[in-house]
């Protein structure tokens, strides 16, 4: 288990958990890792998930309206950890789900499921004293955010507080998908790679091979979320498993 | 009075600016982290800069109505035989609420920081329409957002938004109400952060905002004080404010904090039932919120066990909202402050009193505070004096309320013989 990068880049993907159902997320995710994705990021639904477009939004949604629970996500780490021992898994939330359970709760909870690192999306690195220290404890990896807004100062406290890898966003905005690589893109990686010598994977807007391509000439794995949420969103549930490693497989083609 | 803290879950981290006791803070995107800071700083800038305040007084002064009167409700008073009931009238004000000195004070600040684009959420559309008169007055673009259901219960304001010039944005998400507006602002913001200034309108969201929305309205308890203390030589006994997000009660209670003996209370949104999701009463006891984060505060939330955050209901849209100002759960939890609720039923039945004893017609959330004055009055003695923050006025209600008080319009005008 570990958060390592094998491709150039590496591949990050991020599946909103119980859309359209827990068992589904699952074998998507398992799929998606045996056509080559390194992290997989289970995300956590929630019901007012403020950094998401649509189609995360959609999603969540329908998850949160399922039932579907902190520890539902947990028990599917736990899962996916048994079944394949060597992937990167991140649990991926806002905070108020796990400040419900709390904190050290939660960072228990997910070292017993074999959790490589946790990123917590409305979480800044001025308030993460606990956090990281529950982090430590458990030697999970805390990933923060970078934005193209983030001034130096603050990428130097995101590298350092950071482990496994940092998250670059790629543009201002909400997640989605967009027609290309922002052009705020380089520019962030580079200033970020100043500070810090974990691997940057590059997020937000990233939906197929060409942009995959285009963030592997200047960062260290590409993150795809909404395209991957749209095309389950899209697909009759007993085939999402098959579509996502379908498209997963083509992303390197 | 409660006295009972709750053991915060999420510990704070010590020094971070922004607190209110364990509660505020800020926990947003990173995106939106170096806004924040930036406004931080210009606010500082700002509140030292006597120029700032000066041009903030005069419009206040002269275009917006301050300072408002402190009236003595005399038949009120007596019908209710107890306390001296005294109304702080920011009704009066220009746009008809308290909304306008933190929508005025913002927008000069947005100004003075170059922004050219504004947006805000509205939830009773009050705080939108001073948002949309401020840009009108200092000739700035300007987006509302407002839930669906919010524009379909205060069409009047949404009207008065786009008359002014406002752009207003629907939401459909969610319960399309207030906490729905304001993730579609963030929204917004996050991406257009570069020229956007977010006008938030309750005493709300990540530091500085509940910090300085507060200080903005207040000019509500400073005038109240120095008038109350004219007109009856001491302070009040109590002073009741409804609370959504709470601007306009942290704008009442603050110049009196220190002031032990004034007992200060909060009016929540009861709606109609003490189940979740059937009102909006965050520090209620039973099937009330918890601590968590919303929107980027730390702050009581109402939620279910799983952490994901409960629909709810008030009659009042500018009460009907998840979570409350962290600045209040620090009251609340302090017992410095004491939060009650006042149902539907209650809030309607206190507007029709207001109207009939003093031709006042007040907003449905102020009238959620008109209705616990009520009920206080008669077990105080006649010599107190009790202050209502009388916070809107009830205009963009009237279609509400010839609903559910089954007012006749033009249908069943009686034909008058001369």
């Amino acid at each position: 288990m570990a958060l390592e990068f094998h491709g150039k880049p590496g591949i990050v993907i991020y599946l909103t958990a119980g859309d359209p159902d827990l068992a589904i997320t699952r074998d998507i995710a398992l799929a998606a890792i045996d056509n080559g994705t390194d992290v997989i990021e289970l995300g956590v639904p929630f019901s007012d998930p403020l950094a998401d477009g649509p189609v995360i939004q959609r999603a969540s949604e329908r998850a949160v309206a399922r039932g579907t629970r902190l520890t539902d996500v947990l028990a599917i780490a736990t899962e996916l950890r048994a079944a394949r021992p060597n992937a990167g898994i991140i649990l991926f939330s806002y905070l108020n789900p796990v400040v419900r359970m709390g904190m050290e709760k939660f960072c228990t909870a997910a070292a017993e499921a074999g959790a490589d690192g946790v990123l917590l999306t409305d979480m800044i690195v001025e308030e993460a004293g606990e956090y990281l220290e529950s982090m430590r404890t458990h030697q999970l990896a805390p990933v923060f955010l970078a934005a193209p807004t983030s001034p130096d100062a603050r990428l130097k406290a995101i590298g350092e507080a950071s482990r496994g890898f940092v998250y670059a966003i790629s543009r201002l905005g909400i997640t989605g998908t967009r027609q290309q690589v922002a052009s705020d893109a380089p520019p962030l990686v580079a200033r970020l790679r100043q500070f810090t010598t974990l691997p940057i994977a590059l997020g937000f807007g990233i939906s197929n091979a060409e942009h995959v391509k285009a963030v592997g000439e200047f960062a260290d794995a590409a993150v795809i979320g909404s395209a991957i949420v749209s095309l389950i969103e899209k697909t009759p549930p007993e085939e999402a498993a098959a579509a996502v490693g379908k498209f997963i497989a083509g992303l390197r083609a | 009075m409660s006295t009972a803290t709750v053991n915060p879950p999420l510990n704070p981290v010590q020094g971070v600016p922004g607190r209110f006791g364990a509660y505020g803070g800020r926990y947003v995107p990173e995106t939106l982290m170096a806004a924040l800071e930036e406004l931080e700083a210009a606010y500082a800038e700002a509140q030292a800069d006597p120029e700032f305040q000066t041009t903030l007084d005069g419009l206040l002064h002269h275009y917006c109505g301050r300072p408002t009167p402190l009236y003595f409700a005399k038949r009120l008073s007596e019908q209710l035989g107890g306390a001296k009931i005294y109304l702080k009238r920011e009704d009066l004000l220009h746009t008809g609420a308290h909304k306008i000195n933190n929508a005025l004070g913002q927008g000069l600040l947005a100004r003075r920081m170059g922004k050219q684009r504004i947006i805000a959420e509205t939830g009773a559309g009050q705080h939108g329409v001073a948002t949309a008169t401020v840009c009108a007055l200092l000739g700035l673009e300007c987006v509302i957002y407002m839930g669906e259901e919010d524009m379909r219960r205060q069409e009047l304001n949404v009207y008065r938004m786009r008359l002014l010039g406002a752009e207003v944005r629907g939401v459909s998400g969610g319960s399309a109400t207030l906490k729905d507006a304001i993730n579609e602002a963030m929204r917004d913001w996050v991406t257009n952060v570069r020229n956007t200034y977010y006008v938030l309108g309750s005493a709300l969201g990540s530091h500085p905002y509940p910090t300085m929305v507060r200080d903005f309205q207040r000019v509500i308890s400073r005038e109240a004080r120095i008038q109350i203390l004219e007109q009856e030589g001491k302070l009040p006994a109590a002073i009741v404010a409804c609370v959504g997000g709470g601007s306009n009660a942290i704008g009442a209670f603050y110049e009196f904090l220190s002031d032990s003996n004034v007992q200060l209370i909060g009016v929540e949104g009861g709606g109609r039932g003490t189940a979740l999701g059937e009102h909006a009463a965050r520090f209620q006891k039973i099937g009330g919120g918890l601590p968590g984060v919303l929107q980027g505060t730390y702050s009581y939330v109402l939620q279910n066990d799983a952490g994901q955050v409960s629909s709810t209901h008030s009659v009042s849209a500018g009460l009907d909202y998840a979570s409350v100002g962290p600045e209040h759960a620090m009251l609340h939890d302090s017992g410095r402050a004491t939060y009650t609720s006042c149902s539907d039923t209650d809030a309607l039945k206190a507007t029709v009193a207001l109207s009939r004893t003093e031709g006042i017609i007040p907003a449905l959330e102020s009238a959620h505070a008109i209705s616990e004055a009520m009920r206080l009055a008669p077990t105080m003695a006649k010599t107190d004096v009790l202050m209502v923050n009388l916070s809107g006025r009830g205009d963009k209600d009237i279609g509400i309320l010839a609903r559910e008080l089954d007012l006749k319009g033009a249908e069943a005008s009686p034909i008058v013989s001369i």
